[in-house]
């Protein structure tokens, strides 16, 4: 392994063996999209086919909103003890951290969607194994843009005092090719329709995820020494 | 080791650090005294490649530190207020990750080494969450051991620590000296630091008041000497 690729390793296992420690983002997000699958049932009322032309949609705000939680927290370890200060003190290319820890919030950002997915599949009586296939495609897809754009920023705003605030203001307009991707692609999904007639979203989807992660690469350096 | 010549900071129309300049050689210790406010902390953020100048020149270990300071950060360890430990990690698993980080030999019979070397072999295991700030101080060292630094850079090191933990850090900086590493140690803390020192500054204002070979002046005269010239001239701004 090179010495680059154990620098990435190491990040993400830092940041999975503290999570799977601590517990404190992966509990705190599977309560919430519990508590967003109470509110859009609420909110949408007793109307089952209307609630299945909206799922889709659903699916991916409640996606989007778990990962503004833990996204926007997944410097916050860096920033207890100075440890922010030692990854810039490290010598070598930076964008290796940026790497690990992209890996790192996909891998707790995919945990997340599948206990959402599981559970909107119970509420909403939808039926999922035989779609389960197309999604293991969109799912990862959407999820890599979203992990990578977020990591950037979660990283840009971490040292900034209204970093809560200033978090969704740049993620969420950066979100919306994905979004209105990954929508498409799953409601053509949850349809039934082949993957293939989709195909112009999922190439949206691949391009989007290869831009943003190519971009986090490129300008993590400086976002770390700022 | 260091060379810092005209050094300046400001932050606005706010200088916190004027015309400092000051050289270090291998083997050698600096200690940097100064009220609070006085700008050791900014000077050891610059050495330390870890904020820019406004002006001035600064070579660290040979190198340019502000043209190439990825270059330069090879060479320097920082022992800092925050000791850069991961709280939920043991303290074996933090050495781990920094070691590889610095791109190190990460081999468990090294990282128990390093341990052994700051007496924290016996809690090698155990969540960094447990300890004291005296052991989180230590695993800084155990970090900087095993790293390729040949300049330390200590702030405020024995703040928080008891008698022994203050002599066993000033055996661990005279160990580290005399291997040819070169120190700064920050402290607005008169006594500390000065028993491994072989040259002290004095720093207030943001200006470098005295530099001179600890040999020079005896303890009163130090003393004396640091009251006058930090008397109504601490904190910058």
């Amino acid at each position: 392994m090179t010495a680059y690729a154990r620098r990435a390793w190491i990040v993400l296992w830092k940041d999975l063996l503290t999570e799977r420690r601590s517990k404190e983002n992966l509990n705190a997000l599977l309560f919430f999209s519990l508590l967003l699958l109470f509110l859009f049932q609420f909110a949408l009322g007793p109307d089952r086919e209307g609630l299945r032309a909206a799922l889709p949609g659903l699916l991916w705000l409640g996606f989007i909103l778990a990962g503004l939680l833990g996204l926007g927290r997944s410097f916050m370890t860096e920033r207890d003890n100075d440890c922010w200060e030692g990854l810039r003190l490290t010598p070598g290319d930076k964008s290796a951290i940026y790497l690990g820890k992209f890996l790192g919030n996909f891998v707790m950002m995919s945990a997340v969607e599948v206990a959402v997915l599981a559970l909107f599949g119970l509420f909403y009586d939808v039926e999922l194994w035989p779609v389960l296939g197309p999604l293991a495609v969109v799912l990862p897809l959407g999820t890599v843009g979203l992990a990578a754009v977020g990591t950037l920023f979660a990283a840009m705003t971490a040292q900034v005092r209204a970093r809560e605030l200033l978090f969704p203001v740049l993620l969420l307009p950066a979100q919306v090719p994905l979004l209105l991707a990954a929508v498409s692609v799953t409601q053509a999904v949850l349809l039934g329709r082949p993957l293939a007639e989709v195909a112009h979203w999922l190439k949206l989807l691949a391009a989007a995820d290869l831009v943003y992660v190519v971009i986090g690469v490129l300008t993590f350096e400086f976002v770390l020494d700022a | 080791m260091i060379g810092a010549f005209r050094l300046h900071k400001a932050y606005g129309r706010t200088a916190v650090l004027e015309d400092v300049s000051l050289d270090l050689a291998a083997g050698q210790c600096l200690a940097l005294l100064g009220p609070n406010g006085a700008g050791k902390t900014t000077l050891l953020r610059i050495f330390a490649t870890l904020l820019r100048p406004t002006s001035g020149e600064l070579a660290v270990a040979g190198v340019d530190a502000l043209r190439q300071p990825e270059a330069a950060r090879a060479a320097i360890g920082v022992v800092a207020h925050g000791s850069y430990v991961y709280e939920d990690l043991s303290a074996i698993e933090n050495l781990r990750f920094w070691t590889v980080m610095g791109g190190g030999d990460a081999s468990r019979g090294r990282l128990r080494d390093a341990l052994q070397q700051v007496e924290l072999d016996a809690v090698a295991g155990e969540r960094v969450r447990t300890f004291s700030a005296g052991m989180k101080r230590r695993l800084g060292l155990a970090r900087v051991l095993l790293g390729r630094a040949r300049l330390l850079l200590l702030d405020e090191p024995f703040t928080g620590l008891d008698q022994q933990g203050k002599k066993w850090l000033s055996e661990f900086l005279l160990a580290f000296k005399a291997g040819g590493g070169a120190l700064v140690v920050a402290t607005h803390s008169f006594g500390s630091g000065l028993g491994v020192a072989d040259r002290v500054a004095i720093l207030a204002g943001g200006r470098l008041l005295l530099d001179r070979p600890c040999g020079d002046l005896s303890w009163d005269e130090l003393r004396r000497l640091y009251d006058s010239l930090t008397e109504g001239n601490g904190a910058v701004g």
